[in-house]
């Protein structure tokens, strides 16, 4: 595909860095092509974005990009963009995080960041467990599944990404998968324009660990899951509730202009200090 | 009072001195967590820092508050939290990882008592080995200890100064007497302290290397949003920081991390050291100990009896050499800390068999006195 290769060069470390540690199969490369498309079509600098991300499959993303990259401990990647952000906010921040990664050991960090309405956008790779360690169930498995330490099913109820930032008081809250990138893109590029904290949900297979213990079958089976289990927020208006039914919804929900942090803390140092600029 | 009272006399209060010391050093980013007993360095930095433009924030936890100056000081602002025991526990992860990725920054632990919540109100020194080997892995650690009001002024210019020249956390540890303590502080003209300013490298962007290795260890750091794209994981890295698992280059960074502090122990020692030579008792103490066996020393005076005192301000790295040459030859040392025995056994390191090492150890969320220094010298006399 020789129209991909401008890309590759441009915004990622090709020559450096790969082959990457994903399985094949596996969603999150999809996920770094979507932002990157996104990136480019919006002109971006690569110097103005800091990328930055927590532990897990998703976050070794930074390794591969070339922009300021950030890989940080597991949970806290918006606190550490959060300081960047702060200190300087010419930078674009991007976080990169898993579901284990944002709603679990990072939940505390993903709630306040969200109302805050920090200057991030959160783009979170929902494989349904964590992958890097061997397939463990996290807040976004489903009742029911089976993972490495639910052998006989997952007895607690899952968080649902969107609603819970939505609660929580972000910018932009919106859900794509890795099977309709198209409209992917189109959700990432929309996270990308605006201010305050936005959130991507992106549902990725993970077939070597979820996919396996559940017999989903292999890297196609999971797509082909994601194509006839998931439905376009409009498509979803038009029909009756019983044809919806367990289906998972794709969309922007929630895109609010509330005023970023960064914009709330300078409007505060102009009150208190005109004049003062930093 | 607004900003720094430059060459004013004022009475003041220690962590009100460690909020002003870090506006002196020129911090740009603060970002911490309620606790006693250093609140008010958070509540005065509040106050000041938006004022002058500078960027202050209450984080939702300890781990975020590490985790955020570590982002900050990437970015390119001077950076600082601060915070007390069960927060220092929690920011152990976050602290690994900037010396790791060997981000300068500030971590002011005011030291209450504990294990768990303790006696938050009440002073101790129980988190000294804590700051030498809190964080896992073998990591640097440069921390130090002030006894008084001027020096929570000073020191923490001096921490953020040493935070900048060995590119690595640097961990100011007032205990709970000397943060909350007041006393007079004339503080100095603004152009008689030394500044150390942020390294930003001037090679060419792709030349750059984020832990290029020099002769001293250290490098010139690039910001984010600089121009030098790098690439910050901590994992361990190549000089370019990228991930590595070759063996030369794990040696090779783990080496360096150590060795820019041990070459260069002269710069980062900083002892006290009154009547040691002439005495064969000495006392061994750090912070607020230290004023009471000041005290203790003018007593004996009064009743012609000698008592040497020593006294790291630098605690981490322990002045290995200078106590052995020192005090090696002393009969007995005496060792008075608020804990159960933790710099005690650095000086039993260093002691040959000869030399007799006393401990006098307080745990109770009070201060050690005077009076019970002078007992403690008179029954080894």
């Amino acid at each position: 595909m020789p129209a991909r290769l401008p890309y590759t060069y441009k915004y990622l470390r090709a020559k450096k860095k790969f082959p990457h540690v994903w399985c094949p199969g596996c969603g999150i490369g999809i996920v770094m092509g979507s932002i990157i498309r996104s990136i480019d079509s919006l002109g971006w600098e690569l110097d103005d974005i800091l990328m930055v991300s927590g532990i897990g499959c998703t976050s070794r993303m930074p390794v591969y990009v070339d922009f300021n990259t950030l890989h940080t401990t597991h949970g806290r990647a918006l606190a550490f963009g959060t300081g960047a952000k702060m200190v300087n906010p010419r930078l674009k921040v991007l976080a990169v995080m898993g579901d284990g990664d944002s709603m679990a050991i990072g939940g505390n960090h993903i709630i306040h960041a969200a109302r805050r309405n920090m200057d991030i956008t959160a783009i979170i790779v929902n494989n349904n467990n964590y992958g890097m360690t061997g397939g463990q169930f996290s807040p976004t498995t489903p009742q029911g599944a089976k993972t490495a330490t639910t052998p006989y099913g997952m007895i607690e109820p899952d968080f649902d990404v969107c609603k819970l930032t939505e609660a929580a008081g972000a910018n932009f809250v919106a859900r794509g998968d890795v099977y309709h990138v198209i409209e992917l893109d189109g959700i990432i590029k929309k996270a990308l324009s605006g201010s305050g904290f936005r959130v991507v949900e992106a549902l990725s297979p993970c077939p070597t660990n979820f996919g396996r213990a559940n017999k989903q079958g292999d890297a196609v089976n999971m797509m082909e899951l994601l194509r006839d289990e998931t439905i376009n927020i409009a498509q979803a208006s038009k029909l009756p509730k019983e044809k919806t039914q367990g289906k998972t919804v794709r969309g922007i929900f929630v895109d609010r202009d509330g005023m970023g942090y960064t914009e709330r803390y300078q409007k505060l140092c102009d009150r208190v200090s005109p004049g003062v600029k930093k | 009072m607004s900003g720094v009272p430059w060459g004013e006399t004022k009475l003041v209060q220690g962590n009100e001195a460690v909020a002003l010391g870090a506006l002196a050093a020129g911090i740009d980013f603060f970002a911490g967590y309620p606790i006693t007993p250093s609140t008010e360095v958070a509540e005065i930095l509040a106050r000041e820092m938006p004022l002058i433009g500078k960027k202050w924030m209450q984080m939702e936890d300890e781990i975020a508050s590490i985790s955020a100056i570590i982002g900050g000081s990437l970015a390119g602002g001077k950076s600082m939290t601060a915070t007390s025991g069960p927060g220092f526990s929690l920011m152990q992860e976050g602290l690994g990882y900037a010396c790791m990725t060997e981000v300068p920054l500030v971590l002011v632990n005011v030291m209450r008592g504990g294990p768990s919540t303790g006696l938050p109100t009440q002073v101790a020194q129980g988190d000294v080995m804590q700051a030498r080997w809190g964080t896992h892995g073998d990591h640097p650690a440069v921390v130090l200890a002030p006894s008084d009001v001027e020096e929570c002024f000073s020191l923490t210019i001096r921490a953020f100064n040493l935070a900048e020249e060995f590119r690595t956390p640097v961990i100011l540890m007032p205990d709970e007497v000397i943060g909350h303590m007041r006393e007079k502080l004339t503080f100095p003209d603004e152009k008689e302290i030394c500044i150390t300013p942020q390294s930003s490298p001037d090679v060419p962007l792709e030349w750059y290397e984020h832990y290029h290795t020099s002769a001293t260890g250290v490098s010139p750091m690039a910001h984010f949003g600089s121009g030098y794209r790098f690439h910050v994981t901590g994992l361990t890295h190549d000089i370019h920081g990228f991930p590595t698992r070759k063996v030369d280059e794990v040696i090779s960074k783990m080496n360096r991390l150590k060795q820019k502090i041990t070459r260069r122990l002269d710069a980062l020692e900083d002892n006290r050291i009154h009547g040691v030579e002439e005495s064969k008792v000495v006392i061994f103490c750090y912070g607020s100990v230290y004023r009471s066996a000041l005290a203790a020393q003018s007593i004996l005076a009064r009743q012609r009896k000698k008592v040497g005192i020593f006294r790291p301000v630098t605690i981490w790295p322990f002045p290995d050499r200078t106590v052995k040459e020192m005090l090696d030859s002393k009969d007995v040392i005496i060792v008075p800390e608020l804990n159960q025995g933790q710099i005690i056994h650095e000086v039993e390191r260093l002691t040959s068999d000869s030399v007799r090492v006393v401990p006098l150890q307080r745990y109770d969320g009070y201060e050690i006195t005077p009076e019970q220094l002078v007992a403690a010298v008179l029954e080894v006399m």
